[in-house]
């Protein structure tokens, strides 16, 4: 399965971008879908490199992409501390404008844009994350 | 991340191209910041060469229009499909007036 390292910089956003773009085309996914799964693991991983590593910088983010008949599969490991999205509320959308608040809105995002979000953790692998988009 | 501004007579014009991310999402807050300073309340965000825009930038253009309103209002123009598909799934597309071309959005203030 094709998997690559990423240092936990924001600065590497792109790059993750465009290994999983390679692996969302190549598993037949339309444009919307593409975006959807660019979407998806850059918030994924902004939410690792910022929370999990508190923009540090010292952290790695590995991530597998997994084409399969039905879609595409992408795993998300790193070893920061354990941080599990089920925690975070939904952002509150349905306000007035000037009551949006800035939390969650990334994890949420994640959420929709995805067919399964699932996270584990395990004390030797450390956070897992893995997102299915289906064709 | 390269920021154009054009400063029309009732409102000013951002364009930038690419992606809007977590790395560079400040950069664009801080551009808009400095119109909004000037004193222009009345910002059209030409998104025709925009290829993505995660939370982070999302964010940035809620805050503006937090900023601006009822001065004024951020208007986003040419907003790509996809774009506005994920900005619309989370309920947040009404939050900002769209228009297609640039004529229309300035023509709009």
């Amino acid at each position: 399965m094709p998997s690559r390292k990423f240092s936990s910089d924001l600065n590497n956003l792109e790059k993750i971008c465009n290994f999983v773009t390679r692996y969302a085309e190549q598993a037949g996914l339309d444009d919307r879908q593409v975006y959807a799964v660019q979407l998806a693991v850059d918030e994924a991983a902004t939410n690792i490199i910022e929370h999990g590593y508190r923009s540090s910088g010292q952290g790695e983010v590995t991530i597998t992409c997994q084409p399969v008949a039905d879609g595409l599969r992408v795993v998300l490991h790193d070893h920061a501390p354990p941080f599990d999205p089920d925690e975070i509320p939904a952002p509150i959308i349905d306000v007035p404008l000037e009551e949006l608040k800035p939390r969650g809105l990334g994890i949420y995002l994640m959420r929709k844009m995805m067919d399964e979000v699932r996270y584990e953790f395990d004390t030797g692998q450390g956070n897992k994350l893995t997102m299915f988009k289906r064709k | 991340m390269e920021i154009q501004t054009t400063e029309y007579k009732r409102c000013t014009v951002v364009k930038t191209s690419g992606r809007i991310d977590g790395s560079n999402a400040p950069d664009l807050g801080k551009a808009l910041k400095d119109i909004i300073e000037k004193g222009m309340h009345n910002i059209i965000f030409d998104m025709s060469e925009v290829t993505f825009v995660a939370s982070a930038g999302w964010w940035v253009l809620i805050d503006t229009q937090k900023t601006c309103k009822p001065r004024g209002e951020v208007v986003l123009v040419a907003v790509k499909p996809a774009i506005q598909d994920s900005l619309n799934l989370v309920g947040m597309g009404s939050y900002f007036s769209t228009f297609d071309d640039l004529t229309s959005a300035v023509g709009n203030f």
